[in-house]
């Protein structure tokens, strides 16, 4: 249990103005048609907005391994599920 | 001040267990909302016209905006649990009651975004590019109200003076939840509004 301090409000802080060109820079690359680049682009931008909130909202950048099994055990579900899905769909 | 410790007996361990919970409740969710996100990737595989047709019917200035207004909300949630740790219950309280304001300015762009496409007439039934978007953005705004509950119920025990540095899991569960939301539409915003 890490007590508040003025550096983990900076740090937020900093997440926080991250977060925010990230989403400007989302939205900007979107008016330029890159064709399937588009939307890599935004998945890779998503990515890296998602794991700034996880790793510096959630602290899962101080947490124990047990936690981090916790977090990406549903992520390695969700590729599984997804994997499965598109491997019928697409080869049917 | 209440016992925090409750049946565990170490308050640490009780933190971790009360912490562990909310990330197991949080993983059910990924697959919750996972498995409308393999329906959109099937369906967008499958129709990719139609998806980049119908796409840009959506607002993207919107979705943007609504995007900062979560961001805020998350940095506003980080503030509220570092003051309790400092053990500034009244600066909780005043953080999670922007979080809650900000989470109402989310839900009422929605209620507008809504209502300008049932004014033009497409619904969730119009195609499966908009079954899908009302779907997923209907889901996470049950979120956000959910999220409202939470964190107003967190500003009660705030109230009642049951929060302070030595005991603040409450506060801190409630923000993975909230954060979680947060990241949700982190992934939303992009895939429907801008890449569709």
């Amino acid at each position: 249990m890490a007590h508040g301090t003025g550096h983990s409000r900076r740090a937020g802080i900093a997440v926080f103005v991250a977060l925010l060109l990230l989403t400007a820079v989302t939205v900007l690359v979107s008016y330029v048609d890159l064709g399937l680049w588009n939307t890599v682009v935004a998945l890779l931008i998503a990515s890296v907005k998602a794991s700034l909130v996880a790793l510096f909202f959630m602290h899962l950048k101080g947490e124990s391994r047990l936690v981090w099994g916790f977090a990406l055990f549903p992520i390695v579900f969700l590729a599984l599920i997804l994997l499965g899905t598109l491997s019928d769909t697409m080869l049917r | 001040m209440s016992d925090p410790s409750g049946e565990h007996g170490d308050p640490a361990v009780a933190f971790e267990s009360a912490k562990l919970g909310v990330w197991t409740f949080l993983a059910t969710e990924v697959l919750l909302f996972g498995a409308l996100f393999t329906a959109y990737t099937v369906f967008r595989i499958r129709y990719p016209e139609m998806f980049r047709v119908e796409h840009a019917k959506l607002d993207r200035v919107l979705g943007a905006a609504n995007t900062v207004v979560l961001i805020t909300s998350s940095l506003m949630v980080v503030l509220g649990v570092d003051a309790i740790k400092r053990g500034k219950a009244r600066l909780l309280e005043a953080y999670f009651g922007a979080t809650i304001l900000l989470a109402g300015v989310f839900l009422c762009v929605k209620y507008a975004e809504y209502a300008a496409k049932f004014h033009h007439g497409i619904y969730p039934r119009t195609n499966l590019f908009f079954s899908i978007y009302f779907m997923l953005t209907g889901l996470h705004g049950i979120h956000v109200l959910l999220g409202m509950g939470v964190l107003s119920y967190v500003i009660i025990l705030s109230r009642r003076g049951r929060l302070s540095a030595s005991y603040y899991t409450p506060a801190e569960m409630s923000g993975l939840y909230w954060h979680f939301v947060d990241l949700v539409w982190i992934y939303l915003f992009p895939l429907l509004y801008l890449v569709g």
